[in-house]
């Protein structure tokens, strides 16, 4: 047996899998690179090797460009076994975002596995995550606090719903994530039975057209860019939710302005940001599901790398678990990690006061 | 509750009025009496408990929730009632979420001993939006995005225009919760409420601002003038059924002011400003504000901050309505009812003589006591109009004093305004070279102006403090305000009274903007150790 902390290594890169010689999502260019998903905080451009599922190698092409997403890449579908070194490596569902994984590894006796961002429940637009029994279980912890248990999605797009149907003829502007976050509203749109089309910021078009292509209906889209006001007299427009405040958004007809994130549970966070309709829809998983899923796996030991490590730790350790924080600094730039640039669908890197850029 | 509890959730968020009035609208519209009378109470603020204590709050969650977990979520979230709505593990339960009207009723008649279990079970039986409108709800707390005002322009508007604001004002301090007759009566199928002897108040008459067309169309004599006082506006009523005293906006401010109600000892309705005076001279607001925005007041504010009412107008002199006479008899009325009565602590607004309005252009602009805003000019044939009716009642203030200020900081605006920054923090020069903001302007840009200044604040950014901006200090911006006065809550030593922008000034060199001293010198009052900050309804006259 050998115990995962003797083979499984933090070093200024990232996460590195000594037996294996690869990162898992590094956060510069390294020679060879396992990739969680497709948000640019885990998968960065310019590795030499890149493995990781195919939704997720595609989404990288598309956000980054075929040449930038690795010089070579590697797809491996879920649940398929391949030897890198003498490590067995392969992916299980996480249900973040489309093509996101758990990377399993397997070595000297011993499992780890590195579940990258994960939600839990259900989400049109991607596989369910997947529980996977080990030995060393490595967990985000973006909402590592008791008080963010999210409520379920339905109920948030109801309220939207109900919002539009009170205003009828103002746009409903909805801030969002452009991988992931955006195409989980549309579905949760379609299946809330929104039929007409919806309006998209030219920075969510192209996931969008990719999410098309891997199998993910959303319906009827359209730019919003070059839609007239009128046009957009009480539709429903997404748009990252650096504009939704900002220049691009005065093309609306008096918009409502709403931002999807579970941030937005938080009544002095949705108010510092000026939002008149906070959603509370996350594609991070809250504390219950971070605490079952810890149950789940089984894992005698849990490492937590990012967010509010401390107080998940202190509720591990009390369910008479090891619990470790692994202080990757880097991630939470993308999606709701970092809670969200402010500015800028180019998003001019900025964290609200007192939660630093890697909280 | 889970209607009431989303809208205050909206409310909460919501900037625009008649966005926050279609919200009321819908509440009152969709739900059933009494619990909608209830939620009315809660927004209008008639309803107030005190049932449970912060402690009581935080025991029962410290039953359920790990200490060094709920120490952490506090700290996080920062609101004790919030940080227990969401944290708060529910235990399995097949009871509903109760209604307002349900919890009204327990706390009212539920003995203190049974109430943590009464809570508990209600918080079980709840989502998190509800667990937060009752916690607040219950410890006192409930804060409403809306005033008492816009709750009764949605009352009007569910009246589909058969009934206006002003129409239920005047019933409105006559009803209680749940409001059952005034829902009727506003649905059409019950006749109007009769407030019969109840203190109820009656919408005020406003003025417009004296602009230069309208000066040069008026006709001296016609019109009737007096100064316009910088208190804050007032409505004195004694009835069979009791004494009140109101502010503009409907508040009974009573307790605040015990002396005022105990001094109106005549059936009467009055209208006047309310002031801080010492031997007959008026304070600066400064004082005044701090009396205002009090529950209760001690022997020693009412000593140290006496308040007097300068009377402007008599609406009823006993049970008689005098509104619609013309200004020139109920002015004579209120000069007989004052003699007749007398009143302590209420004198009578001096009526200022002059033949010309030039001759009065002169009056307002000598006037530099700090407590004169200028003037107000009555048409002498007005009735007693509610609302702002045109070419009846001017406010004339006096021409503002101006500082050039450099922009320091700059903040988002709000709804429309939203990706605008349209909030100004500006500054002046302290002698040994370092820039003290002196206040902050919201008002004053066209639309045009407001566009060209953002791009400039874009350019021109040096750092970023989430919604704020801090730009190059070498914008130029001409300053108008009523009055600068003394303040050791400011770090500038000095603070304005309705600062807004003249102009920008592009052209000038910020090395040439004001110097703090010279704004010192002019500041009037004397410091104070603290002033709570106030909503005095703006400037009204």
């Amino acid at each position: 047996m050998r115990h995962p902390e003797t083979w499984l290594k933090v070093r200024p890169e990232g996460l590195f899998c000594e037996p294996g010689g690869f990162y898992i999502d590094p956060l510069r260019a390294v020679e060879r690179a396992v990739v969680t998903h497709a948000h640019s905080d885990h998968a960065r451009p310019g590795h030499a090797a890149v493995l990781a599922s195919p939704a997720t190698l595609a989404l990288m092409r598309t956000r980054m460009g075929a040449g930038r997403a690795g010089d070579a890449q590697q797809p491996l579908g879920w649940h398929e076994r391949l030897r890198i070194g003498a490590v067995d490596v392969w992916l299980a569902p996480a249900g973040h975002v489309l093509g996101s994984a758990q990377v399993v590894m397997e070595y000297g006796g011993t499992r780890a596995v590195v579940s990258g961002d994960y939600k839990t429940v259900a989400d049109p637009t991607c596989e369910r995550f997947e529980p996977v029994p080990c030995d060393v279980f490595v967990t985000e912890a973006t909402f590592g606090l008791p008080v963010f248990r999210h409520p379920p999605p339905g109920e948030e797009i109801a309220r939207l719903l109900a919002s539009r149907a009170l205003f009828p003829d103002r746009t409903h502007v909805v801030g969002c994530y452009a991988l992931g976050k955006c195409q989980r509203l549309i579905a949760l749109l379609r299946a809330a039975g929104w039929d007409a089309p919806i309006w998209l910021h030219g920075a969510l078009a192209a996931v969008c057209g990719a999410y098309e292509a891997l199998g993910v209906p959303l319906g009827d889209l359209r730019p919003a860019t070059v839609a007239a006001r009128e046009a957009l007299r009480g539709a429903i427009v997404l748009a990252p939710p650096g504009a939704i405040q900002d220049r691009w958004a005065r093309r609306l007809n008096d918009p409502v302005v709403g931002l999807a994130s579970g941030w937005m549970r938080v009544r002095q966070r949705a108010k510092s940001r000026g939002v008149e309709l906070p959603l509370v829809i996350s594609d991070h998983a809250d504390w219950d599901e971070l605490l079952a899923t810890v149950a789940a796996v089984e894992a005698p030991e849990v490492w937590v790398t990012h967010g509010r490590e401390e107080a998940l730790i202190h509720a591990i350790e009390q369910g008479g678990r090891v619990g470790r924080a692994l202080r990757l600094i880097g991630y939470g730039d993308e999606d709701e990690g970092g809670d969200g640039p402010d500015d800028g669908p180019k998003g001019e890197p900025e964290t609200e006061p007192g939660t630093g850029a890697a909280a | 509750m889970i209607a009431f509890a989303d809208l205050l959730e909206r409310l909460v968020f919501t900037p625009g009025r008649n966005a926050k009035i279609a919200l009321l609208r819908r509440y009152f519209a969709t739900t059933p009496d009494p619990d909608r009378g209830i939620g009315l109470a809660a927004v209008t603020g008639e309803l107030t408990f005190a049932a449970a204590k912060p402690g009581l709050i935080r025991q029962l969650a410290m039953e359920r929730v790990d200490p060094v977990l709920f120490a952490w979520s506090y700290d996080y979230v920062g609101d004790l009632a919030e940080t227990v709505a969401l944290i708060w593990p529910a235990r399995p339960t097949n009871a509903a979420p109760p209604s307002i009207a349900e919890v009204a009723h327990a706390l009212e008649t539920t003995p203190k001993a049974e109430l943590p279990a009464l809570v508990a079970g209600w918080l079980d039986a709840s989502a998190p939006g509800v667990r937060l409108a009752l916690l607040k709800l219950i410890t006192g707390a409930l804060r409403v995005g809306a005033s008492a005002r816009l709750a009764k322009l949605a009352l009007a508007d569910l009246a589909g225009g058969a009934i206006d604001a002003d129409a239920i004002e005047e019933v409105w301090h006559g009803l209680s919760p749940p409001y059952r007759a005034l829902f009727a009566w506003i649905e059409g199928h019950g006749p109007r409420p009769d407030p019969q002897a109840a203190p109820v108040f009656r919408p005020p008459m406003l003025a417009h601002p004296l602009e230069p067309p309208d000066l040069a169309a008026l006709d001296a004599a016609r019109f009737r003038a007096e100064w316009k006082w910088d208190g804050i506006r007032v409505q004195l009523v004694a009835t069979p059924g009791g004494r009140r005293l109101y502010s503009r906006g409907a508040d009974d401010i009573s307790a605040a002011f015990p002396e005022i109600v105990e001094a109106l000892e005549a059936e009467a309705v009055l209208d006047g400003e309310l002031l801080v005076a010492r031997d007959g001279i008026v304070a600066p607001f400064a004082d005044l504000q701090q009396r205002l925005n009090r529950r209760s007041v001690t022997p020693r504010m009412m000593r140290d901050f006496p308040v007097i009412v300068r009377l402007y107008d008599l609406l009823f002199d006993g049970a008689e309505d005098l509104r619609p006479l013309p200004f020139d008899a109920r002015r004579a009325r209120l000069e007989a009812w004052h003699a007749r009565v007398r009143p302590a602590r209420m004198d009578l607004s001096e009526m200022i003589a002059f033949d010309t309005i030039d001759a009065l252009a002169a009056l307002r602009d000598g006037a530099r006591a700090a407590a004169i805003e200028g003037l107000m000019l009555k048409r002498a044939d007005s009735p007693y109009v509610p609302g702002r009716p045109r070419g009846l009642w001017w406010k004339w203030k006096r021409a503002p004093l101006t500082i050039d200020a450099v922009l320091m900081y700059a903040q988002r605006g709000h709804g429309r305004r939203s990706s605008f920054y349209t909030d100004y923090t500006f500054g002046l020069w302290r002698a040994d070279g370092a820039l003290l903001p002196v206040g902050k302007a919201y008002f004053g840009l066209t639309d045009a102006e407001i566009g060209w200044l953002d791009r400039w604040i874009r350019n021109h950014t040096t750092a970023r403090f989430g919604p704020v901006r801090e730009v190059d200090k070498t914008f130029v911006l001409e300053i108008a305000f009523d009055a600068a006065q003394l303040s050791n809550r400011h770090k500038s030593g000095v603070a304005l009274r309705f600062p807004r922008i003249l102009r920008m000034r592009p052209d000038k060199p910020a090395e040439e903007a004001d110097r703090l001293e010279d704004l010192l010198a002019r500041a009037e009052g004397r410091p104070r150790a603290h002033a709570p900050a106030v909503d005095d309804g703006g400037d009204e006259g």
